[in-house]
Order: C-alpha cells, then structure tokens, then sequence
C-alpha cells in the first residue's frame, strides 16, 4: 500500500457518462421545426403581440403579460 | 424520440416559469411597483400642470386589469409561456448536441448547452438594450425599439450559431483550445461590430430613480438566471431519463 497517495475517487452516475449515440440530424429536423415555431410564439405573445404588432384586436393581451413583458427584458412603454 | 424530448422539455420548462414567478413576486414586482408609483406622480402632475394652465386634461387610458390581476396570474401565465418555449428550444440544442459535445455526461452537457443559450438569448440583448420598467420608454417608439430588440437578439442567436461551427472546422487544424480560442475572438468581434453600429436607445426620464432603474434590472437578470438555469439542471435528468428510455426498447 502507498501510504502517501491520497486519492479520492468521485462516484459516476448517469450523469456524467458521455452521451454516446448522437441523434441523426434528419431526425432532430422536423422536430426542430416544430419546436422553433413554438418558441417563436411564446416570444411572439409574451414579447411584442399588441405592441410593435398585433394580430389580435385591443389591449387585452398586452395587459395581461404587462408586467412579464417588463421583466423578461422586451420593450414596452 | 426528439418528440418525446420535446415535450419533457415543455413541462420542465413549465415547471421553470413556476419557480421564476415565485421569484419574481418578492423580488421583482417592489421595483415594478416603484416605477409604477413614478409615472403615476408624472401623470398627476401632467394633469395638474394642464388644469392650471386651463387647458382640458387628456383622458386617461381605461385600466383593462387592475395591478393585482397584472402582477399575479398575467405575470404568472406571461413566466410559464416563456418558460414552455425555452424548455421547448433547450430540448432541440440537446438533441442536437447529444454526443457532438464530446466526453461531457448528460448533466454537464445540458448545463453547458443553458449557459450558453443564456448568454445568446437575454445577456447579449440586454447589454445592449437593457431591461427598461414601466414609464421609462415613449409609447410612439414601442415599434422601432422592438424591431431593434429582436434584431440584436436574432445577431447574437446567428453569432453563436456561427462561432459554434467556425470552432468545429478550426479544431482539426489548430487544436481543441487554439480553435475555441479563435472562434471565441471572432465571435467577439462581430458582437463589438453591432454594438457600436446599431444605435443606442435612451428614453428614461431625467428624474426616474435610478436606484429603482438597478433593482429593476437586477430583478430581470435573477428572473432569466432562473429559468435557464432550472431548464438547465432539470433537462440533465429529464433528458437522460428519455436517452436510457431508447436504450431500453
Ligand atoms: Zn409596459
């Protein structure tokens, strides 16, 4: 026994194991698609509709995300 | 299997946009509430400016929601959606980067991948154009500082993006640290280019407070930590759980 080696050993869980099988980038492509459009809403809603632009009529929606329009850092008045 | 990502990516991203509200309403909505206390002196003393000088004073704009309404379930709903479309975008990246990231586990990787979309996504933009709390901004210019807002942040999402594959064509030929070096400077660059060109904007009243200007600040940057940061840890489990799922069947 080497009494001057003090070695920790860190447990590996699933965590940490590398990521071995990377999904085919046609396979991501449509999902992808999918999702972005759906970002682009929630960034859409939240961030400008009844502001800059509006797609649905009054100020109903704008109100009602006031204060998270605010917060998240998208410009209001 | 990315669909199945995906939506363990809008629920963690839901559960995110809960733990930022919970935030918010102590943290963040006080300097909401001092700005609103600003504007409503502004008005007041618009108002009585205009009654002195005989002139009729302009009709105030109906109130739709009252504050409690604004700061409670809109602020809520306007935290959860953001949250859902950031979970939804987190899990694209990390279907993307799932074994391109070399050696990094599910954990590190999915925080890694937040981190940097944290940057592109609010900290570029908001360096640039800074969260601003209500009455600080000209209602005539909402289109025109919008328009900015989105461009800057499509720049620094494109700029990423492209830092990201200029690194992968220069490792082979410099190595791993001199490639990531170089496309870090590159990237640096383009950003500084931006920043100096697109203009500036300042609308905050001579008299706003610039003590509540900081905490309002401050309160949007904690917010943004916080989403991203909780998709970050919880797609690590989330996504690793989905990834053992495939193995499996
Ligand atoms: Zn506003």
């Amino acid at each position: 026994m080497d009494e001057g080696t003090h070695k920790s050993v860190a447990t590996t869980t699933a965590m940490d194991v590398p990521l071995q099988i990377a999904i085919p980038v046609s396979k991501i492509l449509p999902w992808a698609i999918f999702g972005t459009l759906l970002v682009t809403l929630a960034f859409y809603f939240v961030g400008a509709e009844q502001g800059a632009t509006s797609i649905i009529s009054g100020m109903g929606v704008h109100e009602w995300v006031h204060d998270a329009r605010h917060l998240l850092g998208f410009p209001c008045h | 299997m990315v669909g199945n990502l995906l939506l363990r990516g809008f629920i963690v991203g839901i559960v995110a946009g809960l733990l930022a509200f919970a935030w918010a309403r102590f943290f963040a909505e006080p300097a909401v509430g001092q700005a609103i206390s600003f504007e409503s002196a502004q008005d007041e003393a618009k108002e009585a400016a205009a009654k002195a000088a005989g002139k009729e004073p302009e009709p105030e704009a109906p109130e739709i929601f009252s504050r409690a309404v604004q700061s409670g379930v809109g602020l809520l709903t306007g935290l959860v959606v953001i949250g859902a479309g950031i979970g939804c975008l987190f899990a694209i990246m990390f279907a993307f980067a799932g074994g391109r990231l070399g050696d990094l586990g599910p954990g590190p990787s999915s925080a890694v991948l937040a981190f940097l979309a944290f940057m592109t996504v609010y900290v570029i933009p908001a360096l640039k154009y800074p969260a601003n709390p209500p009455s600080v901004g000209q209602p005539d210019t909402i289109k025109y500082r919008t328009g900015l807002y989105f461009l800057m942040m499509a720049i620094s999402i494109a700029s990423t993006i492209g830092a990201w594959l200029l690194r992968r064509r220069l490792m082979p030929k410099f190595g791993s640290w001199n490639g990531s070096l170089m496309a870090f400077g590159a990237y640096l660059i383009v950003i500084a280019f931006f920043f100096i060109v697109l203009p500036g904007i300042n609308e905050v009243p001579a008299a706003f407070p610039a003590v509540t200007l900081y905490n309002f600040r401050l309160a949007s940057l904690s917010i943004q930590i916080i989403l991203w940061g909780s998709v970050g840890v919880m797609f690590g489990y989330a996504g690793a759980a989905a990834l053992a799922n495939k193995d499996r069947s």
